[in-house]
C-alpha cells in the first residue's frame, strides 16, 4: 500500500469533461423530443411514428459508439472490423420482417 | 546475426509483424469483439420479436378505444402505463422512461470513471464507479417492479377463450406468465421475458463486474498496475448494455 500513496493525479482537463456532459445532454434532450413525439402525434400515424423513433434511436446509437465508447477515436481498421459484421443484421431484418409479412399473409 | 540487424522495421506493411496495427491492447480488442457477437445475439432476439409482430394482426380502430384481447397484438404504451405509488393513473411510458433516463445516466458516470482512469486520480474513479453502480441497481430495481406489475395484471384483466373438456369456456385472465397473458397473443408476453430478461442478466452481471472495478480501485490495484484499463473494458461493457437498451426502449415500448 506504501507506493500507491506516490501516484499523482493528472490535472482535470475541463474541456474533455464538458464535452462529456454535453453528449449526455444531447441524449437526454433526444430522449424527452421522443416522448413529446410519444404524446403528441397519434397513434393512427404508425408509419411516422416509427420512422422517427427508428431515426432517433440510431442517433442515440451512434453517440453511445462513437463518444461513450470511444469508437469514433480508434484505429479506422478497427472501426471497420466492428461496423461492417452488422450488415448481417440489417439483412436478418429485411428477411425476418419479410417472413412475418408471408406468415401473416398465409394464416389471415 | 547482427544486433542492430533486428532493429531495423519493415516500412511496408503494418501488419509484416512487430507492431499493433489496431492500436488497441488484447483485452480491449476481444471486448470490442465479444460485444459484437452479443449484439448479433440481441438482435436476433429483437428481430424474431418482429418477425412474431408481423405474423399477427395489429390493433384496428381508434387508440383511445383500445381495449387488450388475444387476437391482435397490443398497442405497447397501452400496457406499460403503470408508475409505482400511483395505482390506477394512466401514465403511459412514463416508468420505463424514467428507467431509460438513469441507466443512460449511469453510463455517462462510467465515462467519467474512465476519463478519471485515465489521469491516474483513485478518487475520482472510486466516485463515479460508485455512482454508476448505484445506477445499475436502481434499474435493476425499477425491472424487478416492472416484472411484478406486468406478472400480477391490470384490475379489469381481459376477456379469453380456452378449451376445456372439448368445451370453449370464457373466462377473465388477469396478468401474465408462460401460460396466460391477458395483453395480447401468448408471444408478446414470452418475448417480453426473454428480452427484458436477458438484458436483465447483462445488466446483473455489469453491476457485478463494476463491483469488482471498485474493489480494486479501493484497493489499490491499479494504481500499482500503472494504469486503469481494466475500467475501460468494463466501461465497454457497461455502454454496450445502455446500448442494447435504447434498442429494447424503441422497439418494445415505443414502437
Amino acid at each position: 500500500m506504501e507506493e500507491t500513496t506516490h501516484v499523482q493525479p493528472q490535472p482535470v482537463d475541463k474541456a474533455k469533461i464538458k464535452k462529456i456532459w454535453v453528449t449526455a445532454g444531447y441524449m437526454a434532450a433526444i430522449t424527452i423530443l421522443e416522448f413529446v413525439i410519444a404524446f403528441t402525434v397519434p397513434l393512427e400515424m404508425a408509419m411516422t411514428r416509427v420512422s422517427i423513433f427508428v431515426l432517433m434511436t440510431i442517433v442515440k446509437a451512434f453517440y453511445i459508439v462513437a463518444e461513450f465508447m470511444h469508437l469514433k477515436y480508434e484505429v479506422k481498421v478497427l472501426v471497420w472490423s466492428i461496423l461492417i459484421p452488422t450488415v448481417f443484421i440489417i439483412w436478418m431484418l429485411i428477411a425476418f420482417i419479410y417472413e412475418g409479412a408471408a406468415i401473416y399473409e398465409i394464416r389471415f | 546475426m547482427s544486433a542492430t540487424a533486428t532493429t531495423i522495421k519493415s516500412k511496408g506493411n503494418v501488419w509484416d509483424g512487430g507492431q499493433s496495427p489496431l492500436k488497441a491492447s488484447y483485452g480491449k480488442l476481444m471486448m470490442w469483439f465479444f460485444l459484437l457477437s452479443d449484439a448479433f445475439t440481441f438482435s436476433a432476439l429483437l428481430i424474431t420479436y418482429g418477425l412474431v409482430r408481423y405474423a399477427h394482426p395489429g390493433y384496428e380502430g381508434s387508440a383511445d378505444a383500445f381495449v387488450s384481447s388475444q387476437e391482435y397484438w397490443p398497442i405497447p404504451e397501452k400496457v406499460f402505463e403503470a408508475v409505482p405509488f400511483l395505482h390506477g393513473m394512466h401514465l403511459p411510458l412514463v416508468f420505463v422512461g424514467i428507467m431509460t433516463f438513469i441507466l443512460i445516466m449511469s453510463s455517462v458516470t462510467m465515462v467519467l470513471a474512465v476519463e478519471a482512469g485515465h489521469r491516474m486520480d483513485r478518487k475520482d474513479v472510486e466516485k463515479w464507479m460508485l455512482w454508476t453502480i448505484i445506477g445499475g441497481l436502481v434499474f435493476l430495481s425499477c425491472q424487478a417492479w416492472e416484472w411484478g406489475h406486468f406478472i400480477h395484471g391490470t384490475d379489469a384483466g381481459t376477456l379469453a377463450k380456452f378449451l376445456v373438456n372439448g368445451e370453449l369456456i370464457t373466462e377473465t385472465i388477469r396478468g401474465a406468465n408462460l401460460t396466460i397473458n391477458e395483453y395480447g397473443p401468448p408471444g408478446f408476453a414470452a418475448f417480453f421475458f426473454f428480452i427484458t430478461g436477458f438484458h436483465g442478466t447483462h445488466v446483473a452481471s455489469g453491476v457485478v463486474l463494476n463491483f469488482l472495478i471498485y474493489y480494486n480501485t479501493v484497493t489499490g490495484v491499479y494504481d500499482r498496475r500503472g494504469h486503469y484499463e481494466m475500467v475501460e473494458k468494463v466501461g465497454l461493457y457497461w455502454h454496450f448494455v445502455d446500448l442494447v437498451w435504447v434498442f429494447v426502449f424503441t422497439f418494445f415500448y415505443l414502437v
